[in-house]
């Protein structure tokens, strides 16, 4: 019910929104509970176990109630607290976990069950008879686990990710927030300031009360317009700060377009990692329920809850309200209603000393004890003395004290501490560095205590940093907080500790009586604050049951850890911008235009997009396109991008000396003008990479690494550098990205690389040469990764496409043309050219065959540990080749013919396959043990995953040309 | 986490590479007995308290950095330059 | 003889979103001087002649429309000038591995707050800064040439993916324009 003349809402623009089908109108500034309860919509969800009916508990974003199903275009967002949902124009939401309607939930059944649903009773249940668990009970209990459901659909919104950073955090902008902002802000601090509602001044929008002498609202508004006009001051309010992080880091969640119907690139979160050299956590408190028996009717609800839908929106929740509360500060709810001329039924408050001034019934020294009414409160029964009266009322409003939001302290590992006068955990001071903890959230209760240490806590912060301020601290109400805990009310019913998750006072008890008396074990075992709002409402009183019941105190009971987030962040925001094409940087080649033109499917190498082959009219599969590319490069030339493989370049006068520490074999006596290949290791003996590279002069070195290790070898070299030889003179720098490089391969290689240069040169095999094309300086290597003679001509990066496509029009003239990353992995194979499917992290020079290869003459890394025993020898897997007339396939292993196939027999493995149109075979590359020994003898290939069982014969790996005298031609 | 680099400044974890502990700096001289090299590369601490280990600068100036932390308190109270370190 | 047609990573696009304006710029030639033990002198003297000096980590320096710009320990770019002879140092010719984006506008800050994990606010990072960093995934390296500009240099092969995502974060930023509390 909407009350004239109260509320902050904009009464001028009414909004249209639906919940479970049906229209209902609110106004620009309500959330979804507030409207929903403005038009009297008091039963919202039903819970999660037991599906009883529930109604909205808070007003605040640890609502463990009123979770629903937003529903957009695009998506489906379950759990939504209604508490936090604003409504806007068009909103569309459901209720969720329910079977049928709302009001009809078929599975309200298992309330009726519930003397067999008690804490444990999935272990105890579903223990018996084994064969039942997969057939009935998982499919049940998926069925009803987990609460709200999925479009089922890719989220196609918007969401994004930003940094930020200030000197000042102030998380909160109630009286301790905004005052701390204030004081920081003047002093010319950069602040930010988040909230976590949409409107700013926390507690102060929710009571009726003066600071300085003005309305609440009225210095609220006076030191937001201050704020906004600082330029040095940055507001974030929809903003959540869900966890304290090391040394100063702090991420919040920012609600950017969930209160707006979507629309194109707004995003609809925001994921924030602020940086902060300050914070000040002016979190407030959470109000928290009493247990008595059925206290989780809709209609009963938070005291604060009651005050903030009344003076914020201007709703009251029920015509007959009754205050339930053990504190002074509560009882001013019941005052605030008179005023607005609700009436109250009563005011129950269990201190037997409390006053009794209101003009209503006020039973002091009583207990609410139990309450009825189906799909709604109708009335409550009241203990006082040995009397029970019972009381007809619609809205029962409970206060219970408060626990300070003391979360994010605790979220590096630091333990709160128990204040035994307040009945709650207080943060333990310096918990995070830099945070200091004020207001409420740190145990000052009042106002006045709230706007002292915001702004002391912000004076001490701005003079850390060097700079000076004096703001006064306005005055305001400053009464003692006076509590008697009260954490359950006595009785036989079930009464709710964690509503979301359906936890009673029993099942702690049960569960302390079973032994579970840690409060973590009782936690899993109960499931007490694992649902949505974390225990937010109940943790507390949860271990305040345990502590009586296992005859301990509750400090000496302890507390569950709190971790990060404080409210639930979507995966989609902190994985903002990280889905399909930015998962990763797309690297593009110089020639990748000019191979989709031909119609070549790019396939992804690490970062880079390679063409798998170029298919020609009439070829339906891409084994026809690449057989005709591999017989284009052995009877013709093949050109093929390689662009991608690293290219170090290497200066100094150490640059030889160096080169002999990284690679095992030497590189100080190349020649000018030759390349060598070479074989780098890792410090513990295994092959790290291998590549050639060219000396371009007398202190000039240009290294090669595969295209998958460019990086991996960068940083090791780096390693080895700062770490080992600073002081020697060699300095590299990668040129990968400066040089488009393309392999020209096959028995017409040099009249095609001839025709191009202005100056024809005759290269030895491994020989590199300065050359000029078309008035462009460029390299040209004799080297080949296919076994026919081969070239790789370099020029600077942007002439890469024209080369390319010149370098294919001339190829075609002469029976060539481009081959793709298929052909190339063809013909090396048929070379016995290994790659990282071979060096694969697990393989030794040795295994290899090339331990001669390590050079005994000098030092280089991975040398000693490569001559450790086990790193060589006959029970090694070495390389062989492996020749069948059947396919094939990587990932086999090997075994002796007619031996049983299992893990001891397992001879080896095979790495590579392929067919080989040369040589009229199936053609693989693996690791056999004792393999080198073993060349001509048959093995047996199991692959169980691909149903093959295929005799090969074992062979030198080098299948074609093994002489190379085709490369050296 | 942060670390600040003595040339870039202080940057977000995302910019390092973690490799391990310092022990890596002290690479066993040639012809070593194997059981150096198996300290080396191999036998690690694992102190509950200050620790030292090497991280790279890979999104920023490619360095090694030598960085000494509190593996309890996460606290970080050194980062050195492997290339500039005091030997 | 074939005449080879120079493409730069972008073809000199560029896009208004918003007030932010994304470019392509041409930097011409990109040089990497790398000091060797001992070659500091040496290379302070062979930069006279351009007027410039090696520079201080996180700066770089202009000077008749050459530029120097650190990139990491001993190690600078010199940018928009032909490399004099420097004896004493490693050097490098960068020219075709790198595409240079211009970014400015009043907004230009936020959208890098959005892709690049640097504090960016004006007091700490001063026209005349240059940061090696990262543009999402993208090692790049960051100039701030006016208060509200900024000159990004990223691989060439990523200068698309780069590209992309700079425009996306610009588009997020402007659909935001006009919101309230």
């Amino acid at each position: 019910m909407r009350i004239d003349g109260k509320g902050l809402v904009d009464r001028t623009k009414p909004v249209r929104f639906r919940f479970d089908g049906k229209d209902y109108a609110g106004y620009k500034g309500d959330t979804l509970a507030s409207a929903l309860l403005a038009n009297d919509v008091r039963l919202v969800g039903r819970s999660f176990k037991y599906h009883r009916p529930r109604g909205v508990l808070t007003a605040g974003s640890e609502e463990p109630n009123a979770l629903v199903e937003v529903v957009g275009a695009q998506n489906q967002t379950p759990n939504v607290r209604a508490t936090v949902q604003e409504v806007f124009e068009g909103l569309v939401t459901q209720s969720q976990n329910r079977l049928g309607s709302l009001k009809y939930d078929l599975l309200a059944v298992n309330d009726y069950l519930s003397p067999f649903l008690s804490a444990g009773f999935y272990y105890k249940t579903f223990m018996w008879p084994r064969a039942f668990w997969e057939g009935l009970y998982e499919p049940i209990i998926r069925r009803a686990a987990g609460l709200g459901s999925l479009s089922g659909k890719h989220d196609e919104g918007t969401y994004e990710k930003a940094f930020a950073f200030c000197d000042v955090l102030v998380i909160g902008s109630g009286p301790a927030g905004l005052m701390a902002a204030l004081t920081a802000g003047r002093a010319g601090a950069d602040v930010i300031l988040c909230e976590e509602s949409h409107a700013l001044g926390g507690r102060l929008l929710s009571d009726s009360q003066t600071i300085g002498g003005m309305a609440a609202g009225d210095w609220v508004a006076q030191v937001v317009a201050e704020l906004q006009a600082l330029p040095n001051v940055r507001i974030m309010a929809r903003t959540t700060v869900t966890g304290a992080y090391d040394n100063g880091t702090y991420g919040a969640l920012e609600r950017v377009g969930l209160h707006k119907p979507a629309r194109p690139n707004l995003p609809r979160e925001c994921f924030w990692r602020i940086v902060a050299k300050h914070a000040v956590l002016a979190s407030g408190a959470l109000e928290r329920p009493v247990a008595f028996e059925n206290n989780d009717r809709p209609g009963i609800m938070m005291a604060s809850g009651v005050r903030t839908y009344l003076n914020r929106y201007g709703v009251v929740p029920g015509k007959r309200v009754t205050l339930f509360a053990n504190t002074d500060q509560a009882r001013g709810v019941a005052r605030e209603l008179m005023a607005a001329g609700v009436t109250v039924a009563a005011i129950i408050d269990p201190r037997p000393d409390a006053s009794a001034v209101e003009d209503c019934p006020v039973h002091v020294g009583a207990e609410v004890v139990g309450s009825r009414g189906r799909l709604g409160l109708s009335g409550i029964q009241v203990r006082k003395g040995s009397e029970v009266i019972e009381i007809e009322t619609d809205c029962l409003a409970m206060s219970g004290g408060w626990n300070p939001t003391i979360h994010l302290t605790c979220h590096m590992n630091g333990r709160p501490r128990w204040d035994e006068e307040l009945a709650a955990f207080v943060p333990m001071e310096g918990a995070v560095p830099g945070l200091v903890a004020v207001g409420a959230a740190n145990g000052s209760m009042s106002t006045h205590g709230a706007l002292a240490t915001g702004h002391a806590a912000a004076v001490k912060a701005v003079e850390a940093l060097g700079r000076k301020v004096s703001v006064p601290v306005p005055e305001a109400e400053d009464a003692p907080y006076r509590l008697k805990a009260l954490w359950s009310v006595e009785g036989k019913g079930r009464a709710w500790l964690d509503f979301a998750n359906d936890v009673t006072t029993k099942d702690v008890k049960l569960a302390a009586q079973e032994g579970y008396r840690s409060v973590e074990h009782m936690k899993r075992y109960t499931t007490q604050g694992m649902a949505p709002d974390q225990g937010k409402n109940s943790n507390v009183s949860a271990l305040a049951v345990l502590a009586d019941a296992t005859g301990r105190g509750i400090a000496e009971t302890g507390v569950t850890t709190f971790r990060p987030p404080y409210t639930p962040v979507s995966i989609a925001a902190l994985g903002a911008g990280g889905r399909a094409e930015g998962f990763a940087p797309q690297r593009f080649l110089t020639s990748d235009q000019a191979s989709r033109d031909r119609h070549a499917p790019m396939i992804e190498a690490g970062l880079w997009y390679r063409p798998s082959y170029f298919p020609k009219p009439g070829e339906a599969t891409w084994r026809e396109a690449c057989d005709r590319e591999v017989d284009m490069v052995r009877q013709a030339v093949g050109v093929a991008d390689v662009s991608t493989l690293g290219k170090i370049d290497i200066q100094g006068k150490d640059a030889g000396r160096f080169l002999d520490f990284v690679y095992t074999n030497t590189f100080s006596t190349l020649p000018v003008g030759r390349v060598r290949y070479g074989l780098m290791l890792r410090e513990d003996g295994l092959v790290l990479d291998d590549g050639t590279s060219a000396r371009l002069g007398e202190n000039h070195y240009l290294m090669t690494t595969t295209t998958a290790a460019a990086g991996l070898v960068m940083r090791h070299l780096d390693f080895v550098q700062q770490a080992f030889c600073a002081d020697w003179q060699v300095r590299f720098i990668s040129v990968t990205e400066s040089w488009a490089q393309f392999a020209v391969a096959g028995p017409k290689a040099r009249a095609l690389v001839n025709s191009f240069l202005e100056e024809p040169v005759e290269l030895p095999f491994m020989g590199v040469a300065p050359v000029r094309i078309g008035g462009v300086d460029g390299r040209l290597f004799r080297i080949s990764f296919s076994g026919e003679e081969g070239y790789e001509l370099a020029v600077p990066t942007r002439y890469g496409e024209a080369l390319f496509r010149d370098l294919l029009a001339r190829a075609e003239t002469m029976g060539g043309g481009p081959y793709g990353m298929e052909a190339l992995n063809v013909l090396r194979i048929e070379k016995g050219f290994i790659t990282h499917a071979e060096i694969h992290g697990r393989v030794t020079a040795y295994d290899i065959g090339m331990e001669k290869m390590v050079s005994a003459k000098k030092d280089c890394i991975g040398k000693a540990a490569a001559t450790r025993p086990g790193m060589w020898g006959p029970e090694r897997e070495q390389l062989v080749g492996l020749k069948a007339q059947a396919p094939i396939s990587a990932g086999a292993h090997l075994f002796m013919p007619g031996a049983e196939v299992h893990r001891e027999t397992d001879q080896g493995y095979v790495t590579s396959v392929c067919w080989s149109p040369t040589l009229g075979a199936f053609l693989g590359l693996g690791f056999l043990k004792d393999g080198r020994a073993r060349m001509g003898e048959k093995i047996r290939l199991v692959d169980h995953l691909r149903g093959l069982d295929v005799i090969c014969e074992v062979m030198n790996p080098v299948f074609h040309d093994p002489e190379g005298e085709k490369l050296r031609a | 986490m942060r670390l600040t680099c003595p040339l870039c400044g202080e940057r977000d974890r995302r910019e390092f590479y973690y490799y391990g502990a310092e022990d890596f700096l002290h690479r066993p001289g040639e012809g070593a007995p194997l059981s150096d090299w198996d300290n080396y590369l191999h036998l690690r601490d694992n102190p509950a308290g200050v620790t030292k280990d090497l991280w790279y600068h890979e999104a920023g100036c490619a360095q090694w950095l030598l960085v000494t932390r509190n593996t309890v308190t996460h606290e970080i109270t050194g980062v050195e330059l492997v290339a500039e370190r005091a030997k | 003889m074939p005449e080879l047609i120079a493409k730069s990573a972008l073809e000199g696009r560029s896009l208004s979103v918003g007030t932010v304006r994304l470019a392509e710029v041409d930097v011409g030639p990109i040089t990497s001087v790398a000091l060797l033990p001992g070659g500091a002198k040496a290379v302070a003297k062979g930069l006279k002649s351009l007027g410039l000096a090696m520079p201080e980590p996180n700066s770089f320096a202009e000077k008749k429309g050459a530029r120097i710009v650190w990139t990491g320990r001993e190690q600078a770019f010199l940018m928009s000038a032909d490399c004099p002879v420097l004896e004493g140092a490693a050097v490098t010719d960068q020219s075709d591995g790198w595409a240079m984006l211009g970014l400015s506008g009043a907004a230009a800050v936020d959208v890098l707050a959005r892709l690049v994990p640097l504090d960016l606010r004006l007091a700490v990072c001063p026209v005349g800064t240059a940061l090696r960093s990262q543009l999402n995934h993208m090692n790049v390296v960051i100039l701030r040439t006016g208060d509200h500009a900024f000159e990004i240099l990223v691989f060439r092969s990523m200068a698309q993916t780069a590209w992309h995502e700079i425009e996306a974060a610009a588009q997020m930023l402007a659909a935001r324009a006009g919101m309230k509390l």
